[in-house]
């Protein structure tokens, strides 16, 4: 449900950016990390809610989805974690730090080009 | 024609959450964001935890529901100062309201914060209120499985507590594997502090208060 809030501000970046451009954005990839906790299917609704009657309506959203990472205590070797099951896949420790989660990007916008 | 833009789409909340975190730095209050699912017992805890630790730590509570004002009256009926935010439908607190309800509290009196957020293991554990740590709750009635279920909240929170661990007593009542929710919370977060607690009777608040009162004077050096 929170993803209304995240379409929202997602709207008035790309908003921002088309004014910037002057242009209509028609594709737009964001990325985010695992305590996002961002259901696509909620967030592309959302943003259908949100963007209608706007340069933004009709735009393709595309979601990349970054693991959760870790580092290992013993080693410090960086790992992608699997909450099933936690091991440093170098040295096989399970003692490691988690990693500062990946934050909520905007990370590229497509603009129509003018025919 | 792709142009690359490489900014955070939160900033409005991530703005105010730094704005939070300053203003409560300058003061030197403590405080923490609860989250749990709905009806694992936070007010209760609360309440009792405020009870408990009356004349050591003053303590101030931002109270977050969907509606009404029911938790800011149980919370006001201990002596504490309480604040409604109420957010007519959404699953989070966002940190602009915590920046508001900051201002109506006495802070200068205060030591300890809670923010006590939407009932919802999921959603507000995206949302960085400004707070120093984040605790979740799981009440037993709720499942031995849920570390494992939902990770993240487990793996980004300081302190867990296992709540009504009272109806563990009659064998039959309640199936759940202590254990397991704590291996399954410590195999994400090896340094989660793990408090079983019972705010109906108070068995383990000694321990959990006996933290808090820690937290406080660490804050306060």
């Amino acid at each position: 449900m929170h993803e209304l809030t995240i379409a929202q501000s997602l709207l008035e970046a790309i908003s921002a950016e088309a004014t910037k451009q002057n242009a209509k954005p028609v594709w737009a990839k964001i990325s985010c990390g695992a305590f996002d906790a961002v259901n696509d299917e909620s967030l592309c609704f959302a943003f259908e809610a949100v963007a209608k009657g706007t340069p933004c309506e009709d735009l393709k959203l595309e979601i990349e989805h970054k693991p959760m990472q870790g580092q290992c205590k013993n080693c410090s070797q960086t790992f992608i974690i699997d909450p099933a099951s936690i091991k440093c896949p170098k040295c096989g420790s399970e003692d490691f730090e988690l990693l500062s989660d990946a934050s909520l990007l905007l990370e590229q916008i497509e603009f129509q080009t003018e025919q | 024609m792709k142009v690359n833009i490489g900014k955070k789409i939160l900033t409005t909340n991530e703005e105010y959450a730094a704005k939070n975190r300053q203003i409560l730095s300058e003061k030197k209050k403590f405080c923490l964001n609860m989250i749990s699912s709905p009806g694992s017992g936070k007010t209760t805890i609360l309440s009792r935890t405020i009870t408990e630790l009356k004349g050591k730590i003053k303590i101030g509570v931002i109270e977050g529901d969907i509606q009404t004002d029911i938790d800011t009256q149980r919370i006001m009926a201990t002596g504490a100062p309480a604040v409604q935010l109420n957010t007519d439908g959404a699953c989070h607190l966002s940190a602009l309201q915590v920046n508001a309800a900051l201002k109506k509290l006495p802070l200068d009196g205060l030591d300890l914060i809670f923010i006590e957020n939407v009932g919802n293991l999921v959603c507000p554990s995206a949302f960085e209120l400004g707070e120093n740590a984040k605790i979740v709750v799981l009440s037993v009635a709720e499942g031995d499985d849920k570390p494992a279920k939902y990770p993240a909240i487990f793996a980004k929170s300081k302190v867990l507590l296992i709540n009504k661990i009272d109806l563990l007593k009659t064998a039959g009542q309640v199936d759940f594997d202590i254990e397991r929710a704590k291996t399954d919370a410590r195999r994400l977060n090896r340094n989660i502090e793990i408090f079983p607690v019972s705010a109906r009777t108070g068995e383990g608040f000694a321990d959990w208060c006996n933290w808090l009162i820690k937290a406080v004077k660490n804050q306060k050096h």
